[in-house]
C-alpha cells in the first residue's frame, strides 16, 4: 500500500463547523432532496453474519423498517451474491428469490438492489432477480479483474435496471489500476462505480485517495463512486465520511453493522454522522434507530465485532466473508482461526476463495503436528 | 480425407493464442500420427502466427474461409478460439469431412473427458473439451459417482489471472455453465455447480480446483464405503497424471458426516492442484496445460481409431529425461 504515513495535510476537515439550529433544520422526515444515497447492506453482506439464514419474515420486517425511514436502496442477496448458496459458501436456509420477491413486496418507495458475482453467478441469475421486481443490479469483482463483468453490465442496462460496479478488495490495487478497471466497468454499462474495502483494511487516505481517483476517472462521464467500508480496523464510518468528502455519491451500511467480519459501517450511525455534519441522506434518524434497536437487533445471534481475527482480516488485507469459514475451520482443525486468516493474507487469495481456508487449516495442523513430534523428541 | 491412407493425419489449428500455441507444441511433440500444418487466425499481427510460421506450419490472417479454401484440406481441425466462432465454424468443418475438436465452451460434440468416457465418442465428428476447470474436475466427480450416488456436486476452479485470456473473460457464464452441465453429465452427479475464481496474485497460484461432492451418509463415516470411493479417488489421479504428470491431490480428501442443511447428504471435499508441464506455457498455467494435453490426446487417439493404428501418444514419463527440443523456443516466447 506504499506509504501508509498519515500527513496533516492528508486529512481533510469539515469546511466550517456546523450549528446546532443547522442540525435541527436539516431534520428530515424520510425523503426528501439527498446530497448522498445510503444503500442498506444489512440482507445481503448480513447474510454472512447470519450463515445465510435469513427467514422471509426476518426479511419483511428489516425492509419495512428501512423503506419507511427513507433509505432508498436495500440491497438483498446471498452473502456472495445471486448463486452463493454452495457447498463453497454455506447453503440459503431460504431461497434468495423467494427472499428478493418478498423485499419487493415489502418496498414502498425503496429499490431493491441484488449482488452478484461474474464467475459465480451467471446473466441468468440477474435475468431471475429482475423478474422478481429487483431494479438494482450491483456487479462485483476482484479489484483488478473488471473485465469479466463486461456481459453483466450489459445485460443488466438491456433489462432496464440500475447498474452498480463493485470493485472488491479495494486496498491490493493502486488508486491509478482501480481506476483503470472503473473505466471498464462504466464503459460496459455502470453508472457508478464502488470503491469496495471487503477487507475492512483501507486506513483513512487510503480510501480517499481511492475514490479521488475514481471520480478523476469516471466523474467526467456522469458516473457516480461510491464506497462500501468495514469495521475491522474500525474505519467504516470515518472512511465513508472522507470518501464523501472526495465526491461519493453512494455509501454502503448495515444496520447494527450486520456484515462480515467486524461487520459494516452502521447505517445508524452513517444517519446520525452525516446529519451531525449537515450532509442530506433522507434518511429519519429516529425511525433508522428504531431499526437498528428494534428490529435488526434482536435477531443477531452474535453482533459483529473487532476480535482477533476480524482485525486480523483488517490488518492482513483478508475478505471478510472469510470469518466464519476460519473459525468452523479452526474448530474442526484445531487451528486458531487468526492464523488461517494471517496466512490468507500472505498468500493473496481473493473473494470466493473460501475453500482455501481448508487447505490452509490442514497445512497448520501438520506444521502444528509436527511440532508436537519435535517437542517430543522424534526425529 | 486423402492423407488418412498414409500413417499421418495432418492438423489444423485454429486460434493461435496461448492454448492454441501450447497445442501446436504438445502434437509436435507428443503424437506421431498427427502433424500439425496449418495455424490460422485472423490478426495479421499476431505473434502466435509468427511463432507458427517459424516452426514451418502453414499460417493465414484470413480465418477460417481461407482454410477451407485449400486444397489438401486437413483431416482434424483443433479449435481455439471462442464458443461464439466454433458456433459459426462447425458446420463448415463437418460439411467438409473434417474431424472437428473443439477447446471452446460451444458444446456442440459431446463434451469429452478422457479418462471417463472417451470410448463412447471415438466415432463422433465433433468432440466439446468442456473447460479447463472441467477437465480438472469431472474425473474426480465421476471417480466418487461410481462407486456412490451423487445427487449434488459442485466445483470451484481458481486459476491465476494471468492465465485466462480474453476469450474466458469476456465469456465467463459459459465457462461456468458449460462445466456445471458436463459435471452432471459426463461426471455423473444428479444437479452439478461450478465456480470459477481469477486471482492476480504475484507469483502467480498454481491452478487449484476444489471438487465437493454429496454422498450418502454411510460414505462420510470412516468404514468400507469410504475406503472404496477414497481408492477411486486415488486411482483416478493416477490415470489422469498418465496425460497430465502435474496433476494431484493437494491434501487427502476431507469426509464430513451428514448435515440436516446438507439434505441429510455427508460431503467429500477433493482439493486438486494441476502443475503446468510447460510445453510452452508456464508452471502456473496448469488450467490451460490439462486441456490443452486432453486435447491433444482425444485428437491421438481418435486419428488412431480412424487409421486402424495404435495410439502413438507419449506421457511426459516417455518423454522423461530427453533435454527439451523447445526450450530455446520457449524463451524466445518470454515466458
Amino acid at each position: 500500500m506504499g506509504d501508509m504515513t498519515i500527513r496533516p495535510d492528508d486529512i481533510p476537515v469539515v469546511g466550517r463547523e456546523v450549528t446546532e439550529t443547522e442540525v435541527l433544520e436539516n431534520q428530515v422526515a424520510a425523503g426528501g432532496e439527498c446530497d448522498l444515497r445510503i444503500t442498506d447492506s444489512t440482507l445481503r453482506d448480513g447474510s454472512h453474519a447470519m450463515s445465510h439464514q435469513f427467514t422471509e419474515e426476518q426479511v419483511r420486517g428489516v425492509v419495512s423498517a428501512l423503506d419507511r425511514a427513507g433509505v432508498q436502496v436495500i440491497e438483498v442477496s446471498h452473502g456472495d451474491g445471486l448463486g452463493g448458496s454452495s457447498f463453497n459458501y454455506g447453503f440459503s436456509k431460504v431461497d434468495e428469490f423467494d427472499l428478493i420477491a418478498a423485499a419487493v413486496d415489502e418496498a414502498t418507495q425503496a429499490k431493491i438492489a441484488v449482488l452478484m458475482l461474474p464467475g459465480l453467478a451467471t446473466v441468468k441469475h440477474l435475468k431471475r432477480a429482475h423478474a422478481v421486481g429487483a431494479s438494482v443490479a450491483r456487479i462485483a469483482t476482484h479489484c483488478t479483474e473488471a473485465d469479466v463483468s463486461l456481459q453483466h453490465f450489459e445485460e443488466a442496462r438491456a433489462l432496464g435496471m440500475e447498474t452498480v460496479g463493485f470493485l472488491m478488495l479495494a486496498h491490493r490495487a493502486s488508486p491509478e489500476l482501480l481506476a483503470r478497471n472503473a473505466r471498464t466497468m462504466v464503459d460496459a454499462g455502470a453508472q457508478c462505480v464502488y470503491v469496495v474495502d471487503s477487507a475492512g483494511a483501507l486506513v483513512l487516505v487510503d480510501a480517499q485517495e481511492r475514490v479521488q481517483a475514481l471520480i478523476d476517472e469516471i466523474g467526467g462521464d456522469g458516473a457516480q463512486v461510491g464506497f462500501h467500508g468495514h469495521q475491522n480496523l474500525s474505519l467504516g464510518i470515518a472512511n465513508s465520511v472522507l470518501a464523501y468528502q472526495a465526491g461519493a455519491k453512494q455509501i454502503d451500511g448495515a444496520l447494527c453493522a450486520l456484515g462480515a467480519g467486524a461487520g459494516n459501517s452502521p447505517t445508524e450511525v452513517l444517519a446520525a454522522t452525516f446529519q451531525r455534519m449537515g450532509i442530506r441522506t433522507g434518511i429519519d434518524l429516529g425511525e433508522v434507530l428504531s431499526a437498528a434497536e428494534e428490529v435488526v437487533r434482536p435477531f443477531i445471534p452474535r453482533l459483529p465485532w473487532m476480535d482477533r481475527s476480524s482485525i486480523t482480516q483488517g490488518y492482513a488485507g483478508v475478505y471478510s466473508s472469510f470469518l466464519l469459514h476460519a473459525e468452523r475451520a479452526a474448530e474442526r482443525y484445531g487451528v486458531p482461526a487468526h492464523e488461517i486468516l494471517q496466512k490468507v493474507g500472505e498468500y493473496g487469495y481473493v473473494g470466493g476463495q473460501e475453500d482455501m481456508i481448508i487447505d490452509i487449516a490442514l497445512e497448520l495442523a501438520e506444521t502444528r503436528s509436527l511440532g508436537n513430534l519435535a517437542a517430543a523428541g522424534a526425529r | 480425407m486423402s492423407s488418412m491412407s498414409v500413417t499421418k493425419a495432418s492438423a489444423a489449428i485454429v486460434g493461435p493464442g496461448n492454448i492454441g500455441t501450447d497445442l501446436m507444441f504438445k502434437l509436435m511433440r507428443r503424437s506421431d500420427i498427427i502433424e500439425p500444418r496449418y495455424m490460422v487466425g485472423v490478426d495479421p499481427t499476431s505473434d502466435g502466427l509468427a511463432r507458427a510460421k517459424r516452426l514451418g506450419l502453414e499460417t493465414t490472417s484470413d480465418g477460417v474461409d481461407w482454410l477451407l479454401a485449400q486444397d489438401e484440406l486437413p483431416d482434424i481441425v483443433f479449435e481455439a478460439t471462442s464458443a461464439k466462432a466454433h458456433q459459426a465454424h462447425a458446420q463448415r468443418y463437418a460439411d467438409a469431412g473434417i474431424l472437428a475438436v473443439d477447446l471452446t465452451p460451444a458444446a456442440i460434440g459431446p463434451y469429452l473427458c478422457p479418462p471417463v468416457n472417451l470410448s463412447f465418442n471415438l466415432e463422433a465428428a465433433n468432440v466439446n473439451m468442456i473447460t479447463c476447470g472441467g477437465q480438472a474436475t469431472v474425473p474426480m466427480v465421476h471417480a466418487v459417482s461410481s462407486i456412490v450416488p451423487v445427487p449434488y456436486a459442485e466445483i470451484v476452479a481458481s486459476v491465476s489471472s494471468r492465465s485466462a485470456g480474453p476469450g474466458t473473460r469476456a465469456n465467463i457464464d459459459e465457462f461456468t455453465e458449460t462445466t456445471a452441465s458436463a459435471v452432471e453429465v459426463v461426471g455423473g452427479a444428479q444437479r452439478g455447480r461450478a465456480i470459477i475464481i481469477l486471482n492476480p496474485v504475484e507469483p502467480p497460484l498454481m491452478m487449484r480446483n476444489t471438487v465437493f461432492c454429496a454422498i450418502p451418509p454411510e460414505a462420510g463415516e470412516p468404514g468400507d464405503l469410504q475406503d472404496r470411493l477414497l481408492e477411486s479417488i486415488h486411482a483416478m489421479e493416477r490415470t489422469v497424471q498418465e496425460y497430465v504428470p502435474g496433476y494431484h491431490l493437494r491434501a487427502a480428501p476431507q469426509f464430513d458426516p451428514a448435515r440436516e442443511g446438507w439434505n441429510g447428504q455427508a460431503r467429500v471435499f477433493i482439493p486438486i492442484e494441476v502443475r503446468g508441464r510447460g510445453d510452452y506455457l508456464p508452471d502456473y498455467a496448469g488450467n490451460l496445460d490439462i486441456i490443452t494435453a486432453a486435447a491433444a490426446r482425444v485428437g491421438d487417439l481418435m486419428v488412431a481409431h480412424r487409421l486402424g493404428v495404435a495410439t502413438t501418444w507419449k506421457s511426459s514419463a516417455d518423454l522423461g529425461d530427453l533435454a527439451d527440443p523447445l526450450t530455446g523456443v520457449r524463451q524466445e516466447a518470454g515466458v
